[in-house]
């Protein structure tokens, strides 16, 4: 199994997302209003749009495109609209985040 | 610093202005209550209902002690005030305590009146006013057997049947020859007789009390024709006189009861009666809903909002006696210049009158079935012509086929007139809040909780409701789904509570998710921006991307960005600079927008910052729900036909609304000739020159919803151009609902309201002030940023590209 330190909890602000490159994975860094971090592929199922400039809203994220509701736990959006983005587990110890290269969940 | 509310009397009248008062402002007062009775607030019109046992002593209190804990209120019951210094303002208790008041509220009462004949003080005579005296008679129905009731009006006639349920043999003894004669007239009085007796009543008409007799406690009561009768216990029910004796000795003016004006005031400042006590236009009234009314009218007034004056009450009566339904209402004798619609069903004992004077419908009685009373009170109250009444309303209930009466109600319609409630409030409450009992009804609205004539009503509109009318009602429009509120709810709300922050709005105004969502964050947002401004702080986690960034988020992820060009004026130095940027950055696309602006497309979202600090020009706000643009055509400088400088006031105008915002994208246009080459004819503001003025456009759009705006005015000058747009700027502002560009508001709102608020000259200053106060808080958000090293790491930067490593 892959895991990358992306960076510390500090540089997640609540949130608000963060964007991060790992090889040709592009991914969505969330640090929930509770401090659980969350990391989502970055594209939303829709469009494609920016998760990481979505407004968060619990454990959920806005869409920016055209607003779609996407689960960050298991990447689903919600209905009415339909999809799934890919969802990796994100971990941090003694201050810093690290993300698991394995998708979770299907 | 609050202000000290005092009052005195703890009924109906003093506690519902209370209540009132808490809905207008919560936090103004220090409010303290004083009540002779050692119970908290509790419902006298049902007090003849717990004498006939359809319900207990607990189930009539109106507001628990709780309640009062819980507003905050000092209650000192079974506490009289003796004693009102109004120099010092401060009143004094029969325990020696001393209060001082701001304000001071009377709402006194009444007493019952006792006949001044002799052995009116024997033990065994009492009259039936509170639940003392409730408690009483239930006592005595225990030992003793054969009652006597003064007075056939309607309190005698339910003290009455109380006691004949309490299986005491009743007699019930009238001065006049017939029974509530104040309500009724002879026929239907006639029939409420017949009626009673059937029920065990004996009557006593045309007799007139000389003495009560007894030996040690009473034993009968003698008449002035020679005649007596046994009683062990008599009720006297003739009548209440107001409470005046506080009042009187404290110098204010009293009549027959405390003299109050049209705003509930007494001669004396900062003192006011309200309820039976007092006395308005030479009217006393014994009946609940006046008495809501006025505590209404007084709550306003005591929280320095006089609106509405009180006028005086129309009011209708109902006879609280099991098997007996009588109303009646306002003008109900036939006289002088009066005509009447009856029908008289002798067989089934049904009788209704309606009473007409120059056409209109001034009164009714209904004996039988009062189903319509309600119907007829409002057609009364709002004085409705005769063609109003279908004659089907008074076709007898057994006729077959009637329609249910609640289904031909007007929204408007008052179900419950004690407290004001309308059929639409009833069913708004049903709808929104899926209730399903009378019970519920009447915490969700009031309805039906003071003398629950209404309740028939209320059951008969919710079985009504549950069926398929219930969509009709959901129409509230909320904020999002996260609430049950409106926008007009929640502003009302964030002011009164003064709520500061989203969180606080959400969390204070019981939010269904923790956190909101796309809706309502960037909404009250807005709203507390708008209320506060320079206090409030945006939450940035609560913007739409655009407005964080402050640049356009595109398909691609990629972002464009605008520099503001007053007017769509350039200079050579400023494309020079903005060609000198998109070369740098290699901006893939450069291209005018709709709004006479340079637009450089494609940006990357960490090169903003640094961009925007190498243009050195402010933003042009292309992304924000705020003044965009100010479009212009060459104006009279240049073009052949043009009448004025558009492109002067176009500057001007963008200059001094620039970075405004508002509940959505505002565009303008200043043209210069009615050839409106800068569109103006369908922008939010759009200005026309015309030959010594202009003509100012509102409401007009180009976008999904086209739509031609609305000519507003014709002004002479450029200031009052600025004046009319700054104040319908800043009205847009505070009445739309977050998203809602100015098209739908005019058509929501309507013109001539806005005209009316617009022109009001008070009104526009103030308007124009808060704008100003709202403009100068504003700084422009480029520049925050570019010196703002923590914000552009927390918004702008990623964290980089990384590397994975293996792990065991």
């Amino acid at each position: 199994m892959m895991r990358v330190k992306v960076g510390t909890i500090e540089q997640l602000p609540k949130r608000l997302g963060k964007c991060v490159h790992i090889g040709v994975l592009e991914l969505a860094l969330f640090r929930t209003q509770d401090d659980r971090v969350y990391a989502v592929e970055n594209r939303c199922p829709h469009k494609g749009g920016d998760l990481s400039q979505g407004i968060v809203s619990g454990e959920y994220v806005f869409c920016p495109l055209h607003d779609w509701k996407i689960c960050l736990r298991d990447g689903q959006a919600q209905a009415p609209d339909e999809g799934c983005v890919k969802t990796y587990r994100a971990t941090v110890e003694d201050g810093c985040v690290y993300v698991e290269l394995q998708e979770t969940g299907e | 610093m609050k202000r000290k509310l005092v009052l005195v009397g703890n009924g109906m009248a003093g506690v519902r202005c209370i209540e009132e008062i808490l809905k207008l402002n919560r936090e103004a007062f220090e409010i303290t209550i004083f009540g002779s009775e050692p119970h908290p607030n509790y419902n006298r019109i049902l007090l003849s209902k717990v004498l006939q046992g359809d319900t207990s002593i607990d189930e009539i209190t109106l507001n628990s002690w709780e309640w009062y804990e819980q507003n905050g209120i000092r209650l000192f019951a079974g506490e009289t005030v003796t004693d009102i210094d109004h120099e010092e303002q401060l009143v004094r208790t029969d325990r020696g305590r001393v209060v001082e008041y701001d304000e001071l509220i009377l709402a006194t009462g009444s007493n019952p009146f006792i006949l001044p004949v002799p052995g009116a003080d024997l033990p065994g005579v009492t009259a039936f006013r509170d639940i003392q005296d409730c408690e009483r008679m239930i006592e005595y129905a225990k030992t003793y057997k054969k009652a006597a009731v003064i007075g056939g009006g309607l309190l005698g006639l339910e003290a009455a049947r109380g006691l004949l349920n309490l299986g005491m043999d009743v007699d019930v003894i009238h001065i006049f020859d017939y029974l509530m004669e104040r309500q009724l007239d002879p026929t239907a009085s006639k029939l409420l007789q017949r009626e009673l007796e059937k029920q065990g009543m004996n009557f006593l008409l045309r007799k007139e009390t000389a003495e009560l007799f007894g030996n040690g406690r009473v034993e009968g009561v003698r008449f002035k024709d020679g005649t007596s009768i046994a009683a062990d216990l008599v009720v006297m029910a003739v009548g209440i006189r107001p409470n005046v004796d506080l009042a009187r000795r404290s110098g204010i003016a009293v009549n027959r009861g405390i003299i109050v004006n049209d705003y509930l005031e007494t001669n004396v400042p900062h003192i006011y009666a309200v309820g039976e006590c007092a006395e308005h236009r030479g009217v006393v009234y014994g009946l609940v809903a006046p008495l809501y009314e006025q505590g209404k009218v007084l709550a306003q007034v005591i929280c320095g909002r006089k609106g509405k004056s009180y006028e005086g009450s129309v009011v209708s009566t109902q006879l609280k006696v099991s098997g007996v339904d009588v109303f009646s209402a306002g003008e109900f004798m036939d006289g002088e210049g009066t005509e009447s619609i009856k029908l008289y069903d002798e067989a089934r004992s049904v009788y209704k009158k309606v009473v007409v004077r120059e056409g209109k419908i001034v009164g009714a009685v209904l004996f039988g079935d009062t189903s319509e009373g309600r119907k007829l009170l409002d057609m009364i109250q709002r004085g409705d012509s005769l063609e109003a009444l279908s004659l089907s309303l008074l076709a007898p209930a057994s006729s077959g086929g009637k329609e249910s009466l609640v289904a031909t109600m007007a929204d408007t319609d008052v179900v419950c007139g004690c407290n004001g409630v309308t059929k639409g409030a009833i069913c708004q409450a049903i709808a929104e809040h899926g209730l399903k009992t009378v019970a519920e009804v009447r915490d969700y609205t009031n309805a039906s909780r003071s003398c629950g004539g209404c309740k028939g009503l209320v059951a008969e509109l919710l079985e009504h409701m549950l069926g398929e009318e219930v969509n009709r009602y959901t129409v509230k429009e909320t904020i999002c789904g996260c609430t049950n509120l409106s926008r007009e709810e929640v502003i009302a709300a964030i002011k009164e509570k003064r709520l500061m922050t989203v969180k606080e709005v959400m969390s204070v105004l019981g939010w269904k998710k923790e956190e909101g969502c796309s809706k309502c964050r960037p909404a009250l947002n807005y709203y507390l921006g708008m209320l506060y401004p320079g206090e409030y702080d945006e939450e940035v986690e609560s913007l739409f991307v655009n407005e964080r960034l402050h640049a356009n988020i595109q398909a691609d992820g990629t972002y464009s960005v605008v520099p503001r060009m007053y007017g769509g004026v350039t200079t050579a130095e400023q494309l020079r600079k903005i060609a000198d940027v998109a070369e740098k950055y290699n901006v893939p696309m450069i291209k005018l927008t709709g709004g006479q602006r340079i637009d450089l497309l494609g940006v990357k979202k960490e090169d903003l910052p640094r961009i925007w600090a190498d243009l050195g020009m402010p933003s042009g706000y292309a992304y924000a729900k705020a003044l965009r643009t100010v479009k212009t055509c060459v104006g009279k400088q240049f073009c052949r036909f043009g009448t004025q400088d558009s492109t002067g006031l176009g500057i001007r105008m963008e200059q001094t609304f620039e970075r405004l915002k508002t509940p959505h994208k505002v565009k303008m246009a200043v043209s210069a000739c009615p050839r409106n080459c800068a569109e103006s004819g369908i922008k939010d503001v759009g200005v026309v020159g015309v030959e010594g003025g202009w003509e100012i456009y509102v409401g007009g759009n180009g976008g999904t919803h086209l739509r031609a705006a609305d000519l507003l005015c014709t002004v002479k000058t450029e200031e009052e151009v600025m004046e009319m747009t700054g104040a319908f700027l800043q009205y847009y502002r505070e009445s739309a609902h977050y998203l809602e560009r100015t098209s739908k508001w005019v058509e929501r709102v309507g013109l001539e309201h806005i005209r009316e608020v617009l022109f009001d000259v008070e009104m526009r200053r103030a308007l124009l002030e808060r704008l100003h106060k709202a403009l100068s808080a504003t700084k422009d958000p480029w520049r925050e940023i570019v010196e703002n090293e923590r914000l552009q790491q927390t918004l702008f930067c990623d964290l980089g590209d990384k590397e994975p490593v293996p792990v065991e």
